[in-house]
Formats: structure tokens, C-alpha cells, sequence
């Protein structure tokens, strides 16, 4: 069943430039469900059109199958994470955790009830007495979840929770998040500017850019095929290889400068025309042997080492092209590589829209979903 | 800092000090002073001598003015920072159409100067029949443009988040108002509070036009009336009134600065 959905809603603020452009997005129930795109696209105003902070200039929202442009957002019965978390500072986290429950008509013995429970799961307990300011930001951060738990709203609206986090415990509240969202079958909305989280935390991920729908699907749908060049580029990292493409003779050629070979049947795989252009996955770019035929020579622009992979960025034409290799080469900036580039592995962009003609044919570890 | 710079400084320092608490040390002196001392030019006291503090309140009612002012500062403080509080949360935290316009225009009322309205103030509480009552002094001043200034300020502080928190989870503006936004400002409350009592206590022209009685006359009249009662004003008794109705200010400041001070410390540690 879809829990919330979005028809054609169109948001502006001067009636002229709209920030939004006849969105249209479902989400079903008990779905994690996530909000990406670079800063200044209209996620966040989305989320708060959702919450009922913002009103819909056209279109229509339905939450559990009701119109509900006109909802006043208490009886929308949804929580909200607020980026700066949005704790109250003279309040001990108790009263933070437990704000708006008696206005709810929540009966006190209940409220104690949820209130253990919402500490125990983020580990809470020993702080209840504390102001906000004598916290961690981690732990300001599972208050404002944990307040978000106790509400008992089927629906949680998350408005880029961790962006204030340092890495490594970003990377542990991620985890977190899901494990608490699996366990109470929450639908969340989730907005993030970051793809790695849109990647690992999203059952499905809609991409937004300049207030419209870029493309909605699973984390591997995005990645495998993405709908349009800015898709490619923002979905992934280190970002894919963006080039222009030409058909000359048995060549493509990219840029105007890099010659790629084609065979017979990779000639065959490709979309109609002569002109378009191509994006490419790091870890698609190979390490080739000199005497490969099918190797294109390139020089080095430089390495990033990473330990257990090296990233090799060399240039194409005005472009750099990143590779990602596994394992540890130590190469001087300058010198002239060999590497692999198949045309398979190649997604094809219309010129002009950007929109996708053709995805890669082989995906690297794709034959490892099944097994 | 070398040694000759912080003798300078404190050269200056007690300078000054001395200049600013001169006329209250002179007050106090000739507070205690017999009259004839003070007209021969005696100004230091031999002895405590209350006397002049008797007839001080033998003179005039002291008491009930000092009662008066009491109730109209408590009155007039109390509902001037009800007002402005109201008035600058619905500026900053409930949108309406024309709000920035009325919010200038509450601020350009700051630039006319109350002399200015007392006529036309005047003619509405006699109007209204309040002279001579607590109303009638009050009334005119319960809505401060430099309270609600200054609580808008305060209240901007105030994260917007805070007021969307509160608004998903169902809680009400006056809700948001009571539990979030008042206890934030507490701070400005009690400095507010401190100075709008000190300027009713200490009002002048307004407490005079609009009472003629005793029940009603407040203490900075009952001060000025010590004066003229006789063909030589009583200095000494004069001085002893003036100790007497700035004493409660006093009180008020020494303790309300120990307040005041702990309240920005707090909010500075954030």
C-alpha cells in the first residue's frame, strides 16, 4: 500500500521560478525511502511539503490514500529529525524525548513506558537527566531520533540527520538508523545530499535536481541504469567517467582524442548514431598489458593511493578520467599507462538530453548477485 | 601592561568614581545633617542624626507613595512585558501578511518622544475618567516598543527548527510560546523587568498630570512636594527624602545585578 504520494506537486515561492516541478513519487509502507540531490534542489523543501511546513502551490499530496494538501501537520501523524536535531536546550533530554506527547492526550504511565523503551533502543538511559548542551553530538543526534521513536508515528521524516556527524560515526548511525526503522516497520523519508548514505540506507532512492525527478528506483537500478547523464554522475564514487563520443570508422573516438578499438560485436551493441556520450565506472577502466590490441595509451596525471586500491587519474581529451584498481601501484605522475576501455561496459547518453541510450552491457561483480 | 599604564588607569578609574558618587555621598551627609550646619556651610555630620529622616515622613506620606509606586511599577512592569513578550513572538514566529511594515512602524514610534504624547494622553484618561486612579497611570505605558525590540531580537536567536519541532508534533503556538520560547528568554525577562520598574518608580511627568490625590500620587512627586513647605527649604529633610525613594532602587539593582550576570554567563557557555 502506498503510505505517501506525490501527484504532479509543483512548489513556488514568487510564482514565478518554481522549486519544484511536477513531482510525482509513491512510497509504500515500511519503506526507507530516500530524498538525494545536491544542494539547493528542493529535497528539503519536498520533505517540508510532505510535513505540511511548506504549502503546495499545485498538485496533490495523499497520505494512507487522503488528500492531505490542507492537513494541518499534527494530524498528519509523522515524526521529524531536523538536521540541527531541534532539541530544546532548557529542557533535560526526559522532556525533549517526551515533548508533545500529552498534548497527543497521552496517558503518563504510557509515556514512561515509551520513554524506556526509545532509551533503551539508543541507548539513552543514563543521560535522561541531562540539558542537550552536555552532550555529544551523537548524542544529541539519538536524542532527536529517539524522541522521533517515542512519538509512535508510523511515518518519520528525516532531513539530513547526519550531515552534522564526524565520518566514522555517520557510519555507525547508519546502521543504526536502518536497524531502528527494520524493527518499529517505519516508513521514513530520508534527504541527504550524500549518495554513499542514499546507497547503503535507501530501499529505493529518488534523485532530484533543479526541482525535478531525475529518476526513482533501487540503489543498484540508479547505479546500473541511470536514467540520464546527471543521475550517472551523481550516483557512485569516485564519480563516472563523463566523455563525449564519436563513431569514426572502426574507432570510437573520445574527446577528439582517446581512440578506443571496437569488435565486431561490440560495434554491433551500439545505439544508433555517431555521436553521443559515454560514461564509464572507475573500477570498468582496467589495467592492461602493453601488447594488448585493445589498449588505449594514456599518461598519468596523477594516483590517489588508498592502501587496498589505487586510483588512477589520467586525461582524456579535456577530461579526467578516474580508474580504480585494486591493489597498491606506485607509479610516477607523467608516464604513459596502458589501460582497457570496453566499449560493453560503456553507458551510452543521448548528446543532447543526456538521457539514457543504452546501459553497460557487463557490470563488474553484477554476476555475483545471484549467487 | 607596564606598571606606570595601570597607576594611570586607576588614577582615572578613582577619578571618575569619585566625580559619579559625589552628589550620593553629598546626599548622605546632609541627610544626616542638621539644617542650621548645612546654611553655615557644615557639610560633614558630627553624629547620626535620624531627625531628618522623621520629618521626612512626618512631612508627607512617604509611606503610601512609596506604596503607590510600588503597585504601579509592579502593575505596569508586569504588563509591559506580557505585551511586548506577545507582541514580538507573533513578529518573528507566526507568519501574516504586511508584518514587516508594522513591525517598522512600531519601531518608528520609538523616535517620537514621550513629552510629546502627554497632552493627547492626558486628554484620553480624563476622558476616560481614570484620573486619579492606578489605571490612568498605568495604561499609557503598558505597551513598550523598546520591550518588543527587544525580545524580537532575543527570539530570532530561537532556532526556526525549534518552532517546526514543535509544530509536527502538535503542539500549539501558545504551547510553543509557554514551554519553549518563554523560558529561552527568561534572560531579557528579568533585565527588562528590572529596567521597566526603575523607569516606573522613577517617572515623573506623567505620575504628576495625572494625580491630584494622595491615595493615588506617587513617591518622585511625594519627593518633589518635601520641597517649598516652608520659606527655607529643608535641605537636610529633602536629602533624607532622597534617600529614602532611591533606597528600594538600590535594593533592586544589587540584587538584580547578581541575577542579570549569572543569566549571561549562562548564556554565553550555551
Amino acid at each position: 500500500m502506498n503510505k505517501i504520494e506525490l501527484r504532479d506537486v509543483v512548489k513556488t515561492y514568487d510564482g514565478k521560478k518554481n522549486i519544484l516541478e511536477g513531482i510525482s513519487l509513491d512510497v509504500r509502507e515500511g519503506e526507507f525511502f530516500i530524498l538525494v540531490g545536491p544542494s539547493g534542489c528542493g529535497k528539503s523543501t519536498l520533505l517540508r511539503i510532505i510535513a505540511g511546513l511548506e504549502k503546495i502551490s499545485s498538485g496533490a499530496l495523499m497520505i494512507d490514500g487522503k488528500i492531505a494538501n490542507e492537513m494541518p501537520p499534527k494530524d498528519r501523524n509523522l515524526s521529524m529529525v531536523f538536521q540541527n536535531y531541534a532539541l530544546y536546550p532548557h529542557m533535560t533530554v526526559r522532556d525533549n524525548i517526551l515533548f508533545g506527547l500529552d498534548v497527543r492526550k497521552v496517558p503518563k504511565a504510557e509515556q514512561k513506558e515509551r520513554l524506556a523503551e526509545a532509551a533503551e533502543m539508543l541507548g539513552l538511559t543514563e543521560y535522561l537527566s541531562r540539558k542537550p548542551r552536555e552532550l555529544s553530538g551523537g548524542q544529541r543526534q539519538r536524542v532527536a531520533l529517539a524522541r522521533s521513536v517515542c512519538s509512535h508515528a508510523p511515518i518519520c521524516l528525516m532531513d539530513e540527520p547526519l550531515s552534522n556527524l564526524d565520518a566514522k560515526l555517520r557510519g555507525h548511525m547508519r546502521t543504526e538508523i536502518r536497524r531502528i526503522q527494520r524493527q518499529l516497520g517505519l516508513t521514513v523519508i530520508y534527504v541527504t545530499h550524500d549518495q554513499v548514505e542514499a546507497m547503503t540506507m535507501g530501499d529505493r532512492i529518488l534523485v532530484l535536481h533543479d526541482g525535478k525527478v531525475q529518476q526513482t528506483g533501487t540503489p543498484l537500478e540508479l547505479y546500473n541504469t541511470p536514467a540520464n547523464t546527471f543521475v550517472a554522475g551523481f550516483i557512485g564514487s569516485p564519480q563516472m567517467n563523463l566523455a563525449e563520443a564519436e563513431l569514426l570508422g572502426d574507432t570510437l573516438v573520445l574527446n577528439h582524442s582517446l581512440a578506443v578499438p571496437l569488435t565486431d560485436a561490440e560495434r554491433r551493441n551500439l545505439p544508433e548514431g555517431s555521436h553521443w556520450k559515454i560514461g564509464v565506472r572507475p573500477e570498468q577502466i582496467e589495467f592492461a598489458a602493453p601488447d594488448n590490441r585493445a589498449a588505449s595509451t594514456v599518461t598519468l596525471c596523477s594516483t590517489e593511493m588508498m592502501g587496498n586500491e589505487t586510483q588512477i587519474l589520467f586525461s582524456v581529451g579535456a577530461h579526467t578520467f578516474t580508474a580504480r584498481w585494486q591493489g597498491q601501484y606506485l607509479l610516477e605522475n607523467g608516464r604513459a599507462i596502458h589501460v582497457q576501455l570496453s566499449p560493453d561496459t560503456f553507458h551510452f547518453f543521448d548528446d543532447e538530453t543526456g538521457a539514457l541510450l543504452r546501459a553497460a552491457l557487463t557490470i563488474k561483480g553484477s554476476d555475483m548477485q545471484s549467487a | 601592561m607596564r606598571k606606570a599604564q595601570i597607576s594611570i588607569t586607576y588614577i582615572i578609574l578613582t577619578v571618575a568614581a569619585v566625580l559619579v558618587c559625589f552628589p550620593i555621598l553629598f546626599s548622605i551627609c546632609l541627610s544626616f545633617s542638621d539644617l542650621n550646619d548645612i546654611l553655615q556651610g557644615n557639610y560633614i555630620p558630627s553624629k547620626l542624626d535620624f531627625t531628618n529622616y522623621i520629618h521626612a515622613f512626618q512631612t508627607q506620606p512617604l509611606l503610601r507613595y512609596m506604596i503607590n509606586s510600588a503597585i504601579t511599577g509592579v502593575l505596569s512592569t508586569t504588563l509591559q512585558i506580557t505585551f511586548a513578550l506577545l507582541a514580538a513572538y507573533a513578529i518573528v514566529f507566526i507568519p501574516f501578511r504586511g508584518k514587516k511594515i508594522i513591525f517598522l512602524i512600531m519601531m518608528a514610534t520609538m523616535m517620537i518622544p514621550g513629552e510629546v504624547l502627554v497632552i493627547s494622553n492626558f486628554q484620553t484618561i480624563r476622558a476616560w475618567n481614570l484620573l486619579n486612579t492606578f489605571p490612568g497611570l498605568i495604561l499609557p505605558g503598558v505597551a513598550s516598543t523598546f520591550g518588543i525590540f527587544l525580545f524580537r531580537q532575543n527570539m530570532m536567536q530561537i532556532p526556526l527548527e525549534l518552532k517546526e519541532a514543535s509544530t509536527v508534533a502538535g503542539v500549539s503556538d501558545f504551547g510553543f510560546f509557554i514551554r519553549v520560547v518563554a523560558p529561552m528568554v527568561k534572560n531579557t525577562v528579568v533585565t527588562l523587568a528590572i529596567y521597566f520598574f526603575l523607569v516606573s518608580w522613577n517617572s515623573y511627568l506623567w505620575p504628576l498630570l495625572s494625580t491630584t490625590e494622595d491615595t493615588v500620587r506617587t513617591v518622585q512627586i511625594g519627593l518633589r512636594q518635601l520641597k517649598n513647605t516652608e520659606a527655607v527649604s529643608d535641605y537636610g529633610m529633602m536629602a533624607a527624602g532622597a534617600m529614602i525613594t532611591s533606597l528600594p532602587t538600590l535594593l533592586l539593582i544589587f540584587f538584580g545585578q547578581k541575577r542579570l550576570q549569572e543569566g549571561m554567563t549562562k548564556g554565553a557557555l550555551k
